[in-house]
């Protein structure tokens, strides 16, 4: 089982270095093939391992090397897979798979093909590393790895001033998140003595409650950041400046969801603070209502889907919080799958629009593109939640849990938010593919995509439709490793009527959606409607002012700060002293090189003065020791000492 | 007045003096080399005189030592100072100045 563990964290990696070779030559068809095939090897290992775990096999740990160890400090290169991880590997592995041969069909006339495979690639081996790590640090390491590649991915069309304005700004807010995470880790390092998961988690319940929640506090300050919970939020929209397969991937499917698996991986900690866990559902529940209702009404196509995925990780946060970290991982696995699914759909959409965003200028485009239709419309339908849709299952599941907690405000929330969704979602579908061909106006001829990207995209489409019913084989998987709680609203009459319900109340928001933007004109908004006027459309297009606010109270001041640190620290303090340093050898060099006159009276001047310059000091120094005792007599007269 | 130790280091001092203002003073390269002379001889005074009042030969020697290297460094100097003057007319220190920085 070991030989598969390394091949499933291995391949990627040399995926990663073989495209690498090529990131300066034009575009090669192979290294796309080559890179897709190692991903793909790296899915069928964590299928077996997942099979070897499904059939009850020990866990697999293996201890790769030592990385650090110095006195009580012990920190090796470990991986493990159990029922947690195994589940992530297969997420990870299926759509990065999925993803990349995706990927050789959407990045077909892009000059960087060879770049974005490399890059790829190396994002799928840290987030690898990431879920199968043993310890804290291994988990680090994994973190900070896809946040960079998140940033060479979200920059990968350089030469555009809005993507390395978009990857930076992911960058610094992961940065400034990764910050708390990190002193979350010192936090568990300080009080247990070790970072592996096994002793740190064995050794909290000893711990008092105080340090508990610090740690409980600060690690989950990291997974806002990675995660995009509010207020580091912002990056995640401005992230969709990347290629879409990268938003499939890396801002949809696997990174985001981080922030999510490092709550689950801490759940022997979090179920120590309740309080905190509390605070992580209530900043779930009111995520999932703010990024839904920011995806009511923006126009543009893949924002409405990050505000979607913000939106479903508020969810998983809701169900993390309350403790069942079981569910929280299903409703990832689910999300997962549709949520990329509908991503490369959009990504099929951009190609056949060329690069045009804005779902108000498409229109009627399920004529040409009907495979593509069909796979977002049944991804929509799993992502609003419809029987018997994967989305059904684990959202549904994630409103129980609130309701049987008797928390009944985060339910309500969530419900209303789960009304949203199919809203938006069914929205944007209609939007696209129903209603008048808009896009003739714009003269444009749209085309299905690329054979080989459809087929690619089934295994999600299945998965979208029937991972619901893995949910009890799933559920017994993963109890192993999570607390066991089956969650049943407990009488049978109240379960049928909240299922029912919310079924009635989703698919009245989806007729909604189509009655509005599928059976009436549509219009391309130009600002002059009554409902873009109104103050709560401003609110919402704006992003409730949130990006404005951080430009203006905190980027700009800490501008301002920095010039100001700049021309009058840096310039005046640091720079004057350091070329000050520079200016004093300078000017004895000027001033002194007329003692070399080249006459050898002048320098035997010279060497006099040396001379009797020195054994004056020979002289000084000799009578110093010779009356030591004396002046010592006389410095402590005078005080000193 | 019996002649001590003193004297001779006085002696020695003094000669030192006058062979250290003329090297730093004089700008005639053979004035230079008896100013030399002058220096190195006052050191040997100085080491006779005190090697004597040690009982210690050592000073002596290096007395005779000093007496030999001045020697052949006032023979190379002089051979070197009669190569300059056929060359340039003069041996004044002022014109020598080709190592000017």
């Amino acid at each position: 089982m070991e030989l598969y563990l390394y091949l499933a964290l291995f391949s990627p990696l040399v995926s990663s270095l073989f495209s690498a070779l090529f990131t300066a030559t034009p575009k090669k068809q192979f290294t796309g093939i080559v890179a897709s095939g190692l991903i793909i090897l790296a899915f069928v290992s964590s299928t077996i391992l997942l099979t070897h775990i499904l059939s009850g096999g020990d866990v697999v740990h293996v201890e790769l090397m030592t990385w650090m160890a110095t006195g009580d400090l012990y920190i090796p290169f470990g991986f493990v897979v159990d029922q947690v991880s195994v589940t992530m590997m297969m997420v990870v592995t299926l759509v990065s798979s999925v993803v990349h041969v995706y990927s050789i069909g959407y990045m077909d006339h892009d000059k960087g093909f060879n770049r974005f495979f490399s890059y790829l690639s190396a994002f799928v081996f840290s987030m690898m590393i990431l879920v199968m790590s043993d310890n804290f640090a291994g988990l680090f390491i994994g973190w900070e790895g896809v946040g960079l590649c998140s940033w060479l991915l979200i920059g990968f069309w350089y030469h555009k001033e809005s993507a390395t304005w978009a990857a930076n700004e992911a960058f610094i807010m992961n940065r400034i998140a990764d910050l708390g995470m990190l002193i979350g880790l010192f936090l568990v390092y300080w009080n247990t003595g070790t970072l592996q998961y096994e002793q740190a988690f064995a050794a909290m319940p000893s711990l008092s409650t105080d340090i508990l929640t610090w740690m409980g506090i600060f690690l989950f300050i990291g997974a806002m950041g990675k995660s995009a919970q509010f207020p580091l939020h912002t990056w995640l929209a401005d992230a969709m400046e990347g290629p879409t397969p990268v938003s499939a991937l890396i801002h949809a499917a696997t990174m985001v969801t981080a922030g999510v698996y490092l709550v689950i991986r801490a759940n022997p900690l979090y179920d120590l603070i309740p309080n905190v866990g509390l605070f992580i559902a209530s900043l779930g529940a009111f995520v999932a209502f703010y990024a839904a209702s920011m995806a009511l009404v923006n126009r543009d196509m893949k924002r409405i889907i990050a505000y979607s995925t913000l939106s479903q990780l508020g969810y998983m946060f809701v169900a993390a919080g309350l403790g069942a970290y079981w569910v929280a991982l299903f409703h990832l696995m689910a999300h997962a799958f549709f949520k990329a699914l509908l991503f490369l759909g959009a990504g099929n959409v951009m190609h056949a629009m060329h690069d045009e965003l804005d779902p108000f200028k498409m229109g009627g485009l399920k004529k040409p593109m009907k495979a593509t239709f069909i796979m977002m419309t049944l991804a929509s339908v799993a992502l609003a939640g419809i029987f018997p849709f994967a989305g059904f299952f684990s959202k549904d599941l994630i409103l129980e849990v609130s309701i049987i907690e008797h928390h009944y405000i985060i339910y309500s929330v969530l419900l209303f938010t789960a009304g949203l969704t199919a809203f938006y979602s069914f929205r944007l579908v209609a939007l696209i593919f129903h209603g008048e061909e808009r896009y003739k106006l714009f003269g444009i001829h749209p085309h299905e995509a690329y054979k080989f990207m459809l087929v690619a995209m089934s295994p999600l489409l299945i998965l979208a439709i029937i991972a619901g019913s893995f949910k009890m084989t799933y559920f017994e998987m993963v109890t192993a490793l999570l607390p066991a709680t089956e969650y049943h609203v407990h009488s049978v009459a109240m379960y049928w009527i909240m299922t029912i319900g919310t079924q009635i109340f989703v698919i009245l928001a989806i007729a909604f959606a189509y009655k509005k933007y599928a059976m009436s004109p549509v219009t391309v908004p130009d600002g002059t409607s009554k409902m873009e006027n109104r103050l709560c459309y401003k609110i919402l297009i704006n992003q409730y002012y949130i990006p404005y606010i951080y430009q203006e109270y905190v980027v700009k001041p800490y501008r301002e700060l920095s010039t100001i640190f700049w021309k009058e620290i840096d310039m005046k303090i640091v720079d004057a002293s350091v070329d000050g340093i520079a200016k004093i050898f300078y000017s004895t060099g000027e001033n002194t090189r007329t003692m070399q006159s080249g006459n050898l009276s002048t320098m035997l001047k010279w060497m006099v003065a040396g001379i009797v310059a020195l054994l004056s000091l020979a002289v000084v120094f000799g009578l110093a020791v010779r009356y030591s005792d004396e002046i010592k007599v006389i410095l402590s007269g005078l005080g000193v000492q | 007045m019996e002649i001590g130790l003193n004297h001779y280091l006085v002696l020695s001092t003094i000669l030192f003096s006058i062979g250290l203002v003329g090297v730093m003073r004089r700008k005639n390269l053979l004035m230079l080399f008896f100013a030399t002379e002058i220096l190195l001889n006052s050191v040997n005074i100085a080491f006779a005189a005190i090697s004597h009042y040690y009982g210690d030969l050592t000073g002596q020697m290096f007395a005779f030592f000093v007496i030999a290297i001045a020697a052949s460094e006032v023979a190379v100097g002089l051979g070197l100072l009669i190569v300059w003057h056929k060359r340039h007319g003069n041996i004044d220190l002022e014109y020598m100045s080709t190592m000017r920085g």
